[in-house]
């Protein structure tokens, strides 16, 4: 176990503990932008940056990727930790203009307009996408691409990809709402990464509900579990039918 | 076996070879094209989009065919307080295309780089290999003028 | 043939310098890649071919060799053992030289280095204020052997030193002996050596890696290129070492892509010190074994940032990871690594073969040793020099580098490439070292160091040091990425005349907390450069706010080109160079400038023999 303070706030925890977990163990509210529990900490976001003093030093350091040490010492509320959020939240602000998060955490931290000459895009390239996209789905469909003011996310040669199954995880992570998915008839389009899918057609009812490819990436998946054993039938029919059936069945023990 | 794949088995072994691979395929044909990228990806078993993003984010790697004469500008620090930037826009201006780009005609590619580490010499050009040091705009047009007529 | 132990590199040096005779007549020409862009290659090759013309093999030696330094009077030559030495040597001169110099012992007057204070004429190298001035342990070899031949190395003791540790020293003595000796990292942080291999050699986790970083991206700085296109060996014999030390079985050289003579030399090197039994299996007979790979970069300057040059040789974009954890504990491949520069190897015999008690004597109390630096610029010597750590500047602008060139005044010196400072002129009496330069705002960097006269504009070199960052950045922390790049729109704005004096405020906030907020060395380093320019140079940023001024006359939006009638003649060479047909008039009669037309390129100025073109 390690002993350190936050905010003058003994705690203890063990090893491999990130400051921002050890911070939200504290109840201390520290704001991220480019952090999810369930990916590797990135620290590109630079909002959650807390000052930390290890013997004669003392530093910025950013608390989603910093490891809780031996008697350290964090502050998350100095003059020096405020400056440089804001300037952060301010930069992106000026980046996205209109991004309802990127304006909420500025208000929040009493940032209310930008110096700095607007610019119109809606992607903060916090890389919560890229990263679900590859750690979670184990598709890599999308990577950052140039680098520098250059950078940016999108499919390889920006054209339709063909490793995107649409299953929607980066548009539910995406904090600026940019990455949208939308079913039109019998497809399924993720704009932004300028893709269309075929969407499967639900045996019963007939309507679209499933990208053919998420589909056959499902069943892949649940081949590899052996303890689910499910009929691949079931995966042919949409949620709602799949809970009627079940419904249905259930009804019927009961009832019998 | 065709080439490319003779490229990629040379570099398989390698482990973290991806970069060197790229190195060659931009040796042996002058840029990445994008069946190339595709044929690596999968002959490796690794995802497009980090063949794509490797290509895209270092500068010595092209996606784009580049023209017969490759004519590279020094702006380091020594070219650049000793003039290069105007060696830029004047060539930029002769031959109709930035920094970065071709000749519709394929003949020539602009680029700038960082240093060429001939400080002594600058400004600094180095046009398929060879150097023209101690350039201003006269010299400069007479170098010009003699790769055009070729 | 394989050195089986200590004795057979004795006498395989005993055998070596038997053959080289230091009395019979040796022709260098440095072949650097300086020299080699003002033709040296060719002239080499006339050599050759005129001593053998001419019988004259058994007599004279040819000696291709590696950089000098002293590149600005390239191509080279130096004739053995009087150390002539020839400057801007053409082919057309190595007839001459030849039957003049080798056969008769004559001078030929006309190709001697003039001092331009004394207006002296030199004839031996050593004489020459540009060397005399300097002490050059690691970089002295490079014009002495051919750097594709093991042999001319370990013929100057090469080798000695691994040979010493591998068999009189255990890893924790070699360690003891690189910390005693202050060394610090000559990448530009400045590290400790020893304390950092002590760190690594301490992981328990194995393999272990070392790396040597040869992706010099700073812009007018290119020593490392000089040591290992010029003594490969000699940075390889450090490696060894270090992997002896730290415990390492494999290491990497990680270089340049535009470097590729570097890369050709190394390639050699390490072949033949193979063959010779220096690397690979069972080293000098040992059981240590070290194999080493060549890495060539693609193009990326945060790739010289540790963290992103390993993400490179794993084949992945140069992404700077944060730390902790640091690379001696989990480095390339997440396997303790140690990495340093190029010059540190090469520090690292040295130290062995002379003593750190020695080496530590050298320098100031905190900077051990020499550093070399590139001098470029508005200097008269351009060139590489190797300098005992604290040494002034104006020893190094003015004795060395032989001051401004055309009478002008001297400004400032940039050192540190993107990540130091500008030093402005009242602080000429500044001694380098690690200390004194972080405390005036710049770094060390790797020894980068461009002089700038009355003729640089300052918010012009800060505008271009953040271009360079601004495309260079990896672009994954939000300050890095955004901040620069709005330092870069406001500095654009000052330098077009469009300017505020809040501007300035602003400025100043962005370069602070980019500097204390972005993730890695680039980021932290990238406002450096403008916080230096605005704290020296503050009346030439406001010059171009307050009164729409460029006083250096750069910056084109601020500036405009005139005719001065008294001094024209009439002689219409600027109207003919004239891109844009902006300038008219009669032959022999003033000219004038159309100001809607001109473009500022500055060509009329550029072709006026008469000064009659004037900037405002």
């Amino acid at each position: 176990m390690i002993k350190l303070t936050i905010d003058d706030k003994k705690i203890q925890v063990e090893e491999g503990t990130t400051l921002l977990e050890v911070a939200q163990k504290l109840g201390i509210e520290i704001p991220t932008l480019c952090h999810h529990q369930a990916l590797k900490p990135y620290g590109a976001c630079r909002v959650c940056l807390v000052e930390v003093i290890k013997g004669s030093r003392v530093g910025l350091v950013a608390s989603c990727t910093y490891p809780a040490e031996e008697g350290l010492v964090a502050r998350t509320d100095t003059k020096r930790v405020k400056r440089a959020r804001r300037l952060s939240i301010e930069l992106l602000l000026a980046r996205c203009p209109t991004s309802e998060k990127v304006r909420e955490l500025a208000l929040e931290l009493e940032v209310k307009k930008t110096r700095f000459k607007e610019e119109e895009e809606e992607c903060i390239l916090c890389g919560l996408c890229v990263r679900v996209c590859e750690e979670m789905i184990g598709k890599s469909a999308i990577s950052f691409v140039n680098r520098g003011a250059d950078r940016e996310v999108t499919t390889p040669f920006k054209i339709e990809s063909s490793e995107c199954i649409g299953c929607g995880a980066c548009a539910y992570l995406c904090p600026t709402g940019v990455i949208k998915i939308e079913d039109v008839i019998k497809y399924r389009r993720l704009d932004f990464w300028n893709t269309k899918l075929e969407l499967k057609k639900c045996k019963i009812c007939g309507r679209y509900f499933i990208p053919l490819v998420e589909l056959e990436y499902l069943k892949d998946k649940i081949k590899s579990f052996e303890e689910i054993e499910l009929p691949e039938e079931a995966l042919e029919v949409c949620p709602r039918c799949r809970r009627k059936i079940l419904s249905d069945k259930a009804k019927e023990f009961i009832g019998g | 076996m065709r080439k490319i794949d003779r490229i990629i088995e040379r570099n398989k072994k390698e482990k973290g070879g991806l970069v060197p691979l790229l190195q060659d395929i931009m040796r042996e044909y002058g840029y990445l094209p994008e069946g190339t990228l595709k044929r690596i990806a999968q002959k490796l078993d690794i995802p497009l989009s980090r063949v794509y993003g490797l290509a895209t984010f270092y500068k010595s790697f092209s996606l784009t065919p580049r023209g017969r004469h490759l004519i590279s500008v020094c702006l380091g620090t020594a070219c650049h307080v000793r003039g290069a930037p105007r060696i830029v826009e004047k060539i930029e201006r002769d031959l109709g295309i930035k920094a970065g780009e071709t000749t519709k005609d394929l003949k020539f590619t602009l680029e700038t780089v960082n240093c060429l580490g001939a400080c002594a010499l600058g400004p600094l050009i180095v046009i398929d290999e060879k150097y023209y040091g101690r350039l201003n705009s006269t010299k400069m047009d007479k170098v010009l003028k003699d790769y055009l007529k070729r | 043939m394989k050195l089986k132990r200590p004795s057979d590199l004795k006498k395989a040096r005993k055998a070596i310098r038997l053959r080289y005779d230091p009395e019979k007549t040796c022709v260098t020409v440095c072949c650097g890649t300086g020299c080699i862009a003002s033709g040296a290659r060719n002239v080499a090759e006339s050599f050759r071919k005129n001593i053998d013309k001419r019988g004259l093999r058994p007599r004279v030696n040819l000696r291709i060799t590696g950089c000098h330094g002293f590149c600005e009077r390239g191509p080279l030559v130096v004739i053995y053992p009087r150390r002539i030495f020839y400057q801007r040597v053409r082919v057309e001169d190595v007839k001459e030289i030849i039957s003049q110099t080798i056969l008769k012992g004559e001078i030929i007057e006309r190709l001697l280095y003039v001092d331009p204070t004394t207006g002296k004429k030199i004839i031996c190298e050593d004489d020459i204020p540009f060397y005399k001035k300097q002490k050059r342990l690691i970089f002295g070899n490079n014009g002495r052997i051919d750097p594709t031949k093991i042999s001319y190395y370990i013929a100057l003791d090469g080798y000695t030193a691994l040979a010493k540790v591998l068999y009189r020293m255990n890893p924790q003595q070699v360690i003891n002996e690189i910390k005693r000796s202050g060394l610090r990292g000559r990448g530009g942080a400045g590290f400790p050596t020893g304390v950092k291999w002590e760190l690594c050699r301490q992981q328990k986790e194995k393999p272990k890696y070392i790396i040597c970083n040869a992706d010099e991206g700073d812009p007018g700085a290119f020593m490392d290129r000089s040591l290992l296109e010029g003594n490969p060996h000699s940075v390889l014999e450090g490696m060894i070492i270090g992997a002896y030390a730290i415990g390492a079985k494999e290491g990497y050289i990680y270089v340049r892509n535009e470097y590729p003579l570097a890369i050709k030399h190394l390639q050699i090197a390490l072949k033949q010190a193979q063959d010779w039994g220096l690397l690979g299996k069972n080293i000098l007979g040992t059981n240590f074994s070290f194999k080493i790979k060549i890495n060539r970069g693609a193009g990326a300057f945060v790739c010289g940032e540790e963290s992103a040059l390993m993400a490179s040789i794993e084949g992945k974009i140069g992404e700077p990871q944060p730390r902790p954890p640091f690379p001696a504990e989990s480095g390339l491949w997440e396997k303790p690594t140690n990495i340093n520069n190029v010059k540190t190897w090469a520090n690292v015999s040295l130290i062995i073969n002379k003593g750190a008690k020695w080496y530590s004597r050298i320098g100031t109390k905190t900077s051990k040793g020499t550093m070399i630096f590139s001098l470029v610029g508005k200097i008269n010597n351009t060139g590489l020099v190797e300098v005992p750590m604290g040494i002034s500047l104006r020893k190094m602008v003015y004795e060395i580098g032989g001051g401004i060139p055309n009478g002008k005044k001297f400004k400032a010196v940039q050192t540190g490439g993107p990540s130091g400072g500008c030093i402005p002129a009242r602080l000429i009496d500044l001694p380098v070292d690690y200390e004194k330069l972080t405390e005036a705002g710049s770094m060390m960097g790797s020894g980068g160091m461009v002089v700038m006269d009355e003729d640089t504009c300052m918010v012009n070199v800060a505008k271009y040091f953040l271009s360079f960052t601004r495309d260079e950045s990896c672009g994954k922390c939000t300050p890095c990425r955004e901040g620069i790049k709005r330092m870069y729109e406001i500095l654009d704005d000052i330098t077009k005349g469009k300017g505020k004096e809040s501007d300035l405020k602003l400025l100043k906030e962005l370069a602070e907390i980019v500097k204390d907020s972005s993730l890695c060395g680039l980021g932290q380093t990238a406002p450096n450069p403008v916080l230096t320019t605005l704290k020296y140079f503050r009346d030439e940023y406001l010059a171009h706010i307050k009164d729409r001024r460029c006083p250096a006359g750069v910056c084109q939006d601020l500036i405009r080109y005139s005719v001065i009638k008294e001094n024209c003649i009439g002689c219409q060479l600027c109207n003919k160079v004239c891109p844009t047909k902006a300038i008219s008039g009669k032959k022999k009669e003033p000219q004038r400038i159309d100001q809607k037309k001109c473009i500022k390129c500055g060509a009329c100025l550029e072709a006026c023999k008469f000064e009659a073109i004037r900037v405002e």
